[in-house]
């Protein structure tokens, strides 16, 4: 079973030479410190950068440079900032070639929720939205399943919708699990985890198509 | 040169009455119009509509605008750092309507631009869709939203000159262009306010025709609200 840095390693894997690349909130960040280092990636922030580099020295941070989950930041060689129309210009028109987001749910047709429990947790969606409704490659970084261990891969999504039949490839701490017509399609084990494992923690449809590889880390 | 400077936010804000819609700038505390957002707390008007990204934290921001129940309404696409937002919008003293954010920023643009609504893909299918038109482009479906209607828009700059010219600092530019000329009035407070003609033509981001007012702002705290930082090796 991976932990969250182990989703964001092997989620790094998935990020191409010379792609743009946004990363949400919590474990998309982490993503950014495992990708190769032979390759040219540009991160971008919805709140207005492109070139985003690593948290800045102690003493260094400035109020003016932050990213959309509001930390402060650096920008690397490269780097530019923009209005948020110009910011939603880059993801609406798909200049972004890759979109890592968290989701409390997502179901075998792609549909994914994460940003409202009714009643009790309303914080917004912020450019979630957008970015699923535009993204031609979503990645999804999540626990396979909640705190109360029931799954969050489900036949449709019980939790108001972000977006529909958007989401393509979900990295867990059981499986990669590419989104198809059909259902989820079991792609990956986690290290020492069976397909039975996951059957198990998969409420949606899984199709497991002969032997699943355990993934490289 | 048409001259937009006054001399304070006094003198920038008059006219602001209750019942009022306004835009205001920034990504959570970064670029937000500190001084007329005093302004506005000192004026006691209220049943007031905002327009904003955020809601600003429980002691700063907007935040300090709702502690005092001077907002009926706030549009914004995340509030999740105050928690007396979340308190009076789940006991229902405040009506929020929450949108995504690159709908936020095209609503202001819209009206910015002379475009009555846009159609976008964000949202469709989802329940910020509810009630409103539809319309399939190339095989794929579209939301239209309105563009925004506002009496004032607050923003703020790092520099700006005499003629309401204004260039913007880093993240801090976030939703300030995109207000100017967006609202009936627009006023922009800026860190650094210069005669005519001392900033290059070539560096401005909005041109002073969308900026009514421009005054030098003052006591800028700029708080940052998620302070990371690495050590050296």
């Amino acid at each position: 079973m991976l932990d969250k840095i182990g989703i964001a390693k092997r989620i790094a894997k998935e990020v191409q030479d010379g792609d743009y690349v946004n990363l949400g909130i919590g474990i998309p960040t982490l993503v950014a410190n495992y990708v190769r280092d032979d390759i040219e990636v540009e991160f971008q922030s919805e709140n207005g950068v492109l070139g985003m580099g690593p948290f800045p020295f102690d003493g260094e941070e400035d109020a003016d440079i932050i990213n959309a989950g509001k930390q402060t930041i650096t920008t690397l060689p490269g780097a530019s900032f923009f209005d948020s129309a110009m910011s939603f210009s880059m993801i609406r028109g798909q200049h972004v070639d890759l979109t890592i987001l968290g989701a409390m749910e997502v179901a075998e047709n792609g549909d994914i929720a994460n940003w409202k429990i009714p009643g009790k947790m309303v914080k917004g969606m912020g450019g979630a939205m957008d970015l699923v409704a535009s993204a031609e490659n979503i990645i999804v970084a999540m626990m396979h399943t909640n705190r109360a261990g029931e799954s969050k891969l489900l036949k449709r999504c019980s939790l108001p919708l972000t977006g529909v039949g958007c989401v393509k490839k979900i990295v867990t701490n059981l499986a990669v699990i590419e989104v198809t017509d059909k259902g989820f399609k079991l792609l990956e084990r986690a290290p020492g985890v069976s397909v039975e494992e996951i059957e198990k923690a998969t409420e949606g449809r899984l199709i497991i198509e002969g032997d699943i590889p355990e993934m490289d880390i | 040169m048409i001259n937009k400077k006054v001399n304070s936010v006094k003198e920038a804000t008059e006219g602001i009455t209750d019942n009022m819609t306004f835009m205001l700038g920034g990504f959570g505390l970064s670029g937000i119009p500190e001084n007329a957002i005093t302004a506005l707390v000192d004026s006691n008007i209220k049943d007031l509509t905002c327009i904003s990204n955020n809601a600003g934290v429980d002691d700063f921001g907007l935040g300090l605008l709702l502690k005092k129940r001077q907002i009926k309404k706030m549009v914004s696409s995340y509030v999740g750092e105050n928690d007396e937002f979340e308190r009076q919008m789940l006991s229902g003293e405040l009506d929020v309507e929450l949108i995504p954010q690159g709908t936020l920023a095209e609503r202001c643009r819209a009206a910015q631009a002379g475009f009555p609504a846009i159609y976008t893909p964000a949202g469709y299918g989802t329940e910020v869709a509810e009630g409103k038109e539809t319309r399939e482009f190339n095989g794929k479906m579209y939301v239209l939203e309105h563009a925004f209607k506002a009496d004032f828009a607050f923003v703020k700059a790092w520099k700006g000159d005499e003629a309401g010219n204004l260039i913007f600092k880093g993240t801090a530019r976030n939703f300030n262009p995109v207000m100017c000329g967006a609202a009936t009035i627009t006023v922009a407070e800026v860190e650094e306010l210069v005669p005519a003609g001392t900033l290059d033509p070539n560096q401005i981001h909005i041109p002073g025709i969308f900026v009514q007012r421009i005054f030098q702002g003052t006591a800028y705290e700029k708080r940052i609200e998620q302070r990371t930082v690495r050590t050296r090796e």
